[in-house]
């Protein structure tokens, strides 16, 4: 017979050694499918290491893609350790990136110096509203957050496919269902010449840092915490839980939304229907792989963008389905799990005493 | 007006109501048995992809349309195993496990299948199941038509909601079920095994639910595409919040449901010239949120949903 | 007592983390006898039963269970399925009933066959009512559980073991939560079944009932087994004494005039969902210098009243003033502010954030107090050295003030607790039943930190369902009864338990010893 116990105290050694040994082991996981796929393993993942670390274009590339990822995982983590469950990121993420190039695209009569600030603002805000939505009908309705904010991900990407067939479409554009590019004053500057790494990566830092320090010492960080641990402790002692709630959710919605303004006006510099592959629901992965800590987040951002990289120029080498990054990623979350879960609990086996009978 | 009325007599209308209610139907029945367990199942959008992907994939390799619905339902029990055994035993987030199955379904279906078939430009075709047409009763006015024009799933989908009813009201499976999903203590102490039957159910739902996304490729369609389930999975899981978890009202709801969307596709091309497409595509999804806003106070939750439960634990 | 003996545990030993639950206890119980496991609250008397039911799997020892045919065979431990099929039956403290079902549901949950497509419904009633008309325990069988007493449930859940075919049955604490009255009938029930060859093993830390209704009594402390004798044997001061490993003194409490009142209710309705949540026309007065005791049956409209006065529930008609002011919206953060000091009666689910620290719990109620934070921050270093101070003055014992609160024991939890309230010196103290699951040495400090309050000048509300605490420590008793609040004009145990149970023609009645 197998007995689960508690551990007493979860050592830091445990803390950070599970998230570590669960990407290893799904990145090692990942031979499977190599194998299923008939390709020759080591030389795999030869492409993938050379797809990151092969040449500093490379690797701006992956610190380009772990951009979104910092955000969206950052706004999950937040959302997540006040049990709100924000799935709704990706749908946030184009809301801000539709805010953006709404202002950006020269609409309305904006001086140069405010464009980036105000593209910023608008997007943030944009997001925030996205996941203000649910969490009021959570708090005011009971409906579940989940639920809602899953759906209006569909929601807002139906929207967005009509506002690039109507208003928000580029005069220009040949009828293609894309917007019209962002002025050049409002992008967010490159950080190294001739490559595609942007400032908005910058921004993602700051935001991490911000997040860790309000979390670990401001009053709002300490309501957050305690709602999410106990809410109804929290209430008890004289905490506004709801209103927790709403300000956990506009701050998540808003750093998702900061998602789509950096793909948009730091990257891209118009909004397409494709904008995101998917950086809102992965952005859950990256946040649970940190173990909810904002700071964790962008080491963990950093290595799925790894594997997403390098996994396209592997890919793209040997012939290999690119659906290979989404696998090692979905089993990075499940190995994490499972590895959160022994990392809290100790498994003995015990023998069924028998003694014998006098 | 008149055209409303039009659409809601005709005869066609109501067999696409029923078309694109069968899936649903599944899906909700699959969930509701999860969740009457204390178990909450996110995996359902990605046990709908393995479902399609791999029933279509067994038709295609030869197993015939019955061997493809094995398939898929084997297919739905391998991940809901998964999620079973990541949230029952060991009690993680039944939030977060549900997640990662339908990332690790979804991302499996779809890496398996650009593995069987790297270079293709259009998707294989199987040959569907065929409406099933009953003599004598396929030309009754009405009914006839809508009825049986409809696939064998669709009948095994009522069949399931049967079946479901049955164990849930009539056996003593159903009612240790209901048991562990309100206090899992109730069926430890009367000598049954929490696991077995919180484990057992989230199996047999996410096979179930695999049904749901078999129908798409193997009746409703006849090949498979990336996206094609687009949520129908997460409408399942604010469906059965709708239905409080009562198989009858989760057969109603889905037939709401499917109705309402045969009918914004008719209305789409009705007024299509006066409103944008997008504005009907966005229907079915904002219902659900109102369905769910609507329902979410009074909603008899199981007691025990997403609660885990340790043997020998204080 | 010369029949044969039923039941054996042998050196049974269980470990829960550090904490020794039992330690090599022995227990034998014999054909027809009603024996009493008494001890402490953590003594391990419930951890010892459910070893021999199979919720625990024990560390080590072994139990020995007499077949139909009187001979003992070990028992596989660690299955409720096998205790069930040697005869054993567990009434649980924490009823383990599915509410969602019927009664006949209920009790025939896990005796049938599961894969079968039928039921045998019309057999199980036939034996359910036969066994209701020989135990005289009655429930009525189609209701859902949900709509049932708590005494009612109670009877189920002795059905559900005697349908089971029960030879042994064990009741852990089964007279918490009835009326002395119910629990008198209770045993009176238990007293016909030895008869037909029932035996009885009941789990009590009241001394009270153990030497009315048992025929022998084996007391645990600390997980290990300190005595055991015939009842008749017994003497209450040495099992006392047993129990507890040390004289207590009894409570020290000098009469005091009240003050001005602290909290007014009036007329006050609070539509709950179900009886525990409802309360009706409900008029009381906590005046300042006063222990005011609200004795009853749990689920009696206790939780609404704990509710009305901790701000988290709201109340439907009548007026709440605290002080001066009268509350309209009530939160509980308008209360802590108002002064009022709350003693939540689950501490672990409403008392503590067990993932945050010791220090953080202690200044949760003052988020906005200046000592605490400065501009939305927190200050980390005054946190820390108030909670060091207050670890000190309360005694609370735990593995540092920034580890996490869920490491600490029930009762430093309620040390902690109390610290967090009386620093701020309310005017007025909800303490909902503040010793529940504590020992003796942690109850007392409880007791004493509330009669100090009232010296002070507090009003205390004390709710408890543990009526001799309330006769040691109020002032004033109300008796709580479907959401109803009479006064005791008596203090006399026998009248105020018809009050609990409904019955309001105390005075003929009150002839019993004072208080």
């Amino acid at each position: 017979m197998i007995r689960i116990e508690p551990r007493g105290r979860t050592t830091k050694a445990l803390t950070l050694g599970v998230p570590i040994l669960s990407a290893i082991v799904a990145l090692a996981l990942a031979a499977i499918p190599l194998a299923f796929a008939g390709a020759n393993i080591a030389s795999a993942y030869g492409e993938m290491y050379k797809g990151v670390f092969g040449s500093l274009f490379a690797f701006s590339e992956m610190l380009t893609r772990a951009t979104p990822l910092i955000f969206t995982g950052l706004a999950a983590a937040l959302a997540f350790r006040a049990k709100l469950w924000n799935i709704g990121a990706e749908g946030q993420l184009y809301l801000g990136a539709m805010a953006a190039v709404t202002v950006g695209t020269g609409v309305f009569d904006i001086p140069g110096v405010m464009l980036i600030p105000l593209i910023i603002l608008m997007g943030s805000a944009a997001g925030a509203a996205g996941m203000a939505l649910p969490a009021y009908l959570k708090t005011k309705f009971g409906a579940d957050e989940v639920v809602t904010t899953l759906l209006l991900n569909f929601v807002i990407l139906i929207f967005l496919q009509m506002m690039l067939e109507g208003p928000l479409q580029d005069p220009m554009g040949l009828g293609w269902p894309q917007s019209a590019p962002i002025l050049e004053q409002g992008m967010l500057p490159t950080l190294i010449d001739r490559m595609r790494l942007h400032s908005g990566l910058i921004i993602a830092l700051i935001a991490a840092v911000v997040a860790q320090f309000m979390l670990a010492r401001s009053v709002w960080g300490f309501r957050l915490r305690a709602v999410g641990e106990n809410a109804s402790a929290a209430r008890h002692a004289g905490i506004r839980v709801k209103r927790t709630l709403l300000s956990v959710a506009i701050v998540s919605g808003a750093l998702a939304g900061m998602a789509g303004v950096g793909e948009v006006a730091g990257l891209k510099g118009y909004l397409t229907a494709d904008l995101s592959p998917g950086f809102g629901y992965t952005g859950i992965v990256v946040a649970m792989l940190a173990g909810l800590s904002p700071v964790g987040v962008v080491i963990s951002a950093i290595f799925i963008a790894s594997v997403f990289v390098g996994a396209d120029s592997m890919s793209r080498a040997m012939g290999v389905s690119s659906y290979l990054a989404d696998l090692v990623v979905a089993m990075s979350l499940l190995c994490v799990l499972v590895g959160g879960f022994f990392a809290r609990y100790r498994i003995t086996r015990v023998r069924p005493v028998q003694e014998q009978a006098s | 007006m008149m055209d409303i009325l039009q659409i809601l007599v005709s005869e066609s209308f109501w067999a696409a109501s029923l078309r694109i209610a069968t899936p649903l139907i599944f899906g909700v029945l699959g969930a509701l048995l999860c969740e009457k367990s204390g178990v909450l199942n996110l995996g359902i959008e990605g046990i709908f992809v393995a479902g399609a992907m791999a029933g279509w994939m067994a038709v295609w390799l030869g197993a015939g349309l019955w061997g493809g619905v094995l398939v898929a339902a084997g297919a739905g029990a391998f991940f809901g195993l998964i999620h079973a055994i990541l949230t029952v035993p060991l009690g993680l987030s039944q939030h977060v496990s549900g997640l990662g199955v339908t990332m690790f379904a979804t991302s499996v279906s779809y890496f398996a299948y650009r593995t069987a078939l790297p270079n293709v430009s259009s998707p294989p075709r199987i040959e569907p199941f065929r409406a099933l047409d009953i003599p004598i009763l396929s030309d009754l006015p009405f009914v006839g038509p809508v009825l049986f024009q409809q696939t064998a799933m669709t009948w095994l989908a009522f069949a399931c909601v049967g079946l479901v009813w049955y164990v849930m009201k009539r056996t003593a499976l159903g009612v240790a079920i209901q048991a562990v999903g309100d206090n899992p203590d109730s069926v430890e102490a009367q000598g049954l095994s929490v696991y077995a039957l919180r484990m057992g159910s989230v199996v047999a739902g996410s096979a179930l639910m695999a049904l749901g996304g078999a129908f798409l490729t193997m009746s409703a369609f006849d090949a498979f595409f990336f996206g094609m389930v687009n949520g129908r999975g997460w409408i399942c899981i604010a469906l059965v919040i709708f239905a409080s978890w009562k198989p009858g009202k989760a057969l109603l709801g889905a037939l709401l449901f499917g109705a309402f969307d045969a009918l914004q596709v008719r209305l789409q091309t009705e007024v299509g010239a006066l409103v944008p497409g997008q504005v009907f595509l966005m229907a079915p999804y904002i219902l659900s949120i109102i369905a769910l806003v609507i329902a979410a106070r009074s909603a008899d939750y199981p007691r025990a949903l997403l609660t885990p439960w340790f043997k020998g634990q204080r | 007592m010369t029949s044969q003996t039923v039941l054996s545990l042998k050196g049974l030993s269980k470990r829960f983390g550090s904490v020794i639950a039992n330690d090599a206890v022995d227990l034998d119980l014999c054909q027809g006898e009603v024996l009493a496991l008494l001890g402490e609250n953590g003594a391990g008397k419930t951890t010892l039963m459910n070893m021999l039911f199979g919720h625990y799997l024990p560390d080590a020892g072994s139990v020995e269970v007499a077949g139909v045919d009187g001979a003992l065979n070990a028992l596989p431990l660690g299955h409720p399925q096998a205790a069930l099929a040697a005869g054993i039956g567990m009434v649980h403290q924490h009823f383990t009933l599915a509410e969602n079902l019927s009664v006949i549901d209920n009790i025939m949950l896990g005796a049938e066959p599961l894969l079968s497509l039928r039921r045998s419904g019309r057999a199980a009633r036939q034996k359910i009512e036969a066994i209701m008309q020989q135990s005289g325990l009655n429930a009525s069988l189609d209701t859902r559980v949900s709509l049932l007493s708590v005494g009612e449930r109670q009877r189920v859940e002795i059905l559900k073991a005697l349908y089971r075919d029960a030879r042994i049955l064990v009741l852990d604490e089964p007279t918490a939560v009835l009326t002395p009255q119910e629990a008198d009938a209770l045993f009176e029930n238990i007293g016909a079944m030895t008869n037909t060859g029932l035996s009885v093993i009941f789990i009590s830390h009241k001394l009270r009932e153990v030497l009315a209704f048992s025929n022998r009594i084996a007391v645990l402390r600390h997980g290990v087994k300190v005595g055991e004798m015939a009842t008749s044997d017994a003497d209450e001061a040495a099992i006392a004494r047993m129990m507890v490993g040390a004289e207590t003194a009894p409570t020290q409490r000098a009469p005091m005039s009240p003050g001005a009142p602290v909290l007014r209710l009036e007329n006050v309705d609070v539509h709950g969902q179900s009886n525990r949540d409802r309360l009706r026309g409900v008029t009381l007065d906590v005046h300042a210098h006063e222990i005011l005791g609200i004795a009853g049956v749990s689920g009696n409209g206790q939780s609404a009243l704990a509710g009305l006065i901790s701000g988290l529930v709201q109340a439907d008609a009548g007026r709440v003033s605290v002080g001066d002011t009268t509350v309209t919206r009530a939160h509980p953060l308008d209360m802590i502010r108002a002064g009022v000091g709350r003693i939540p009666e689950d501490r672990h689910h409403d008392g503590i954030v067990g993932a945050m620290s010791m220090a953080e719990n202690m200044i949760i109620e003052r988020l906005d107090d200046p000592e605490v934070q400065s501009r939305g921050l927190m200050k980390h270093e005054a946190i820390v050295a108030n909670a060091e101070r207050l670890a000190q003055e309360y005694d609370v014992r735990g593995p540092g003030v920034e580890a996490r609160a869920r490491l600490l024991s029930g009762g430093n939890i309620q040390k902690l607790i109390l610290a967090r309230v009386f620093e701020q010196h309310p005017n007025l103290i909800l303490a909902n039943q503040p010793t529940r699951g504590l020992d003796m040495g942690a109850a007392s400090e409880v007791a004493r930190r509330l009669i100090e309050a009232r010296t002070r000048g507090a009003g205390v509300v004390l709710i408890s369902e543990d009526l001799d605490e309330i006769l040691s420590l109020a002032d004033r008793i109300l008796v709580i009864h479907e959401g109803e609040l009479i006064q005791a004009d008596t203090r006399d145990r026998a009248v105020i338990g018809l009050m609990m149970a409904g019955e309001t023609a105390p005075s003929a009645l009150a002839t019993g010893e004072p208080a």
